[in-house]
């Protein structure tokens, strides 16, 4: 699947028959390719698909059968990995998770498809941005068990009740699409974002570990929760139902209620 | 670009928490003064505008006459304050979301930090230094 940047045809040749029941969508994709454009541009493409079909699925087309040289990441391709957040239609989504009857316009009328980068994070080349960002905001609330003392000799017993404390928040699979959907971290790169405060919550609230405190004072910080506006953009992007702004939230009341 | 273009984030290296609690603080202090602004705000402008004839009955006497009592003095002391810092305070917000560089940062919050001393200093001595028998 590699693609160099000379190649305008797909990867795999020619276009396959088109099923019964296709319909002809616009998809209009924000590319960008760093070694020839100072700008990021705008290119549609005419696909034939199947209202079950996934974005995910367009976007194969566009790379296997029309331009070679569109770039996007996807793993598993269903919604478990977290590779395929992007802007779709202006919200952030998993391509993979996004079917196309959902985003068909009403009364048979022609239906286009916008597909953008996250927002906020650099973009490397059409839909791939850097992650690096976002994971250090990740890795700098401590998302690890840490615990003090003597390792008990058996394993560390945890009551249904107390894992269910924070079982929402132990959803996440860093995707980003929350983070890159607030505006605070739009404008602010240096605010935590709502991935981060989700993962520094799952380890919070677990009553097996210790850190809660060395997590509370980071997060307490001028870049912490407290640049949270609650716009409710990151709980309306997460594709896995997390109630991020719930989360982000419940960190406030442990520092207001907990700690002073 | 013909829509918003927004720069990348900055390289965030953060320095070590500061353990200080005054971003708690200033949260807190947005909600509570926001509430007591509601009633005060509202109370001022119904007694301004709506009650015996409104805004035009509103002139010298008429100020110098509340101004005789302790309680309209404080409640408009009240909203002096309240009201400067609790904007101050989400301008701050907004100058350290949108300032890109340190500098800018800075000078921003100078003026604006400027502006609220001088305000609140000059609406608290007209509150307090009012003079009703003033001639000419």
């Amino acid at each position: 699947m590699t693609a160099t940047a000379e190649v305008s045809t797909g990867s795999r040749g020619n276009q396959p028959p088109v099923p019964d029941g296709a319909i002809t969508v616009t998809v209009k994709v924000r590319r960008f390719n760093p070694e020839f454009d100072d700008e990021p541009r705008w290119d549609s493409f005419e696909i034939p698909a199947l209202p079950s079909d996934r974005v995910l699925n367009l976007l194969h087309y566009v790379k296997w059968y029309l331009d070679g040289t569109l770039t996007f990441r996807r793993s598993c391709a269903h919604g478990i990995c977290g590779s395929d957040a992007m802007r779709i239609n202006g919200v952030n989504r998993l391509a993979c998770k996004v079917l196309l009857k959902d985003l068909l316009a009403s009364g048979g009328k022609p239906t286009t498809i916008t597909i953008e980068p996250i927002k906020g994070l650099p973009v490397h080349k059409d839909l791939l941005v850097d992650m690096e960002p976002f994971f250090e905001a990740f890795k700098a609330v401590k998302p690890y068990l840490i615990t003090y003392g003597n390792e008990p000799t058996r394993e560390r017993v945890q009551s249904i009740a107390d894992r269910e404390r924070f079982d929402d928040t132990t959803k996440c699979i860093l995707c980003a699409a929350c983070t890159t959907s607030c505006p605070v971290y739009w404008t602010e790169g240096s605010y935590f974002g709502p991935a981060a405060i989700v993962n520094a919550h799952r380890f919070i609230f677990d009553s097996r570990d210790e850190g809660a405190e060395e997590r509370l004072d980071i997060l307490n910080d001028v870049d912490g929760v407290w640049r949270c506006r609650t716009t409710f953009n990151c709980t309306d992007a997460c594709p896995r139902g997390i109630q991020v702004t719930k989360a982000i939230q419940e960190v406030k009341r442990a520092l207001l209620f907990k700690r002073t | 670009m013909s829509e918003l273009t927004l720069a990348k984030p900055r390289a965030p290296r953060r320095p070590a928490a500061r353990r200080s609690n005054s971003e708690l603080y200033s949260w807190l202090f947005m909600r509570i003064s926001g509430v007591a602004l509601v009633v005060l705000v509202l109370g001022h402008l119904f007694i301004m505008n709506i009650l015996d004839g409104g805004v035009h009955r509103i002139n010298f006497g008429f100020v110098a006459g509340r101004w005789a009592s302790p309680f309209w003095q404080m409640w408009d002391l009240a909203m002096l304050w309240l009201a400067q810092i609790h904007g101050g305070n989400g301008l701050r917000t907004v100058i350290n979301d949108y300032a890109r560089k340190d500098a800018t940062r800075f000078w921003l919050k100078v003026l604006l930090y400027v502006s609220m001393v001088l305000i609140i200093a000059l609406g608290s001595y007209v509150i307090f230094t009012f003079d009703p028998n003033i001639t000419d």
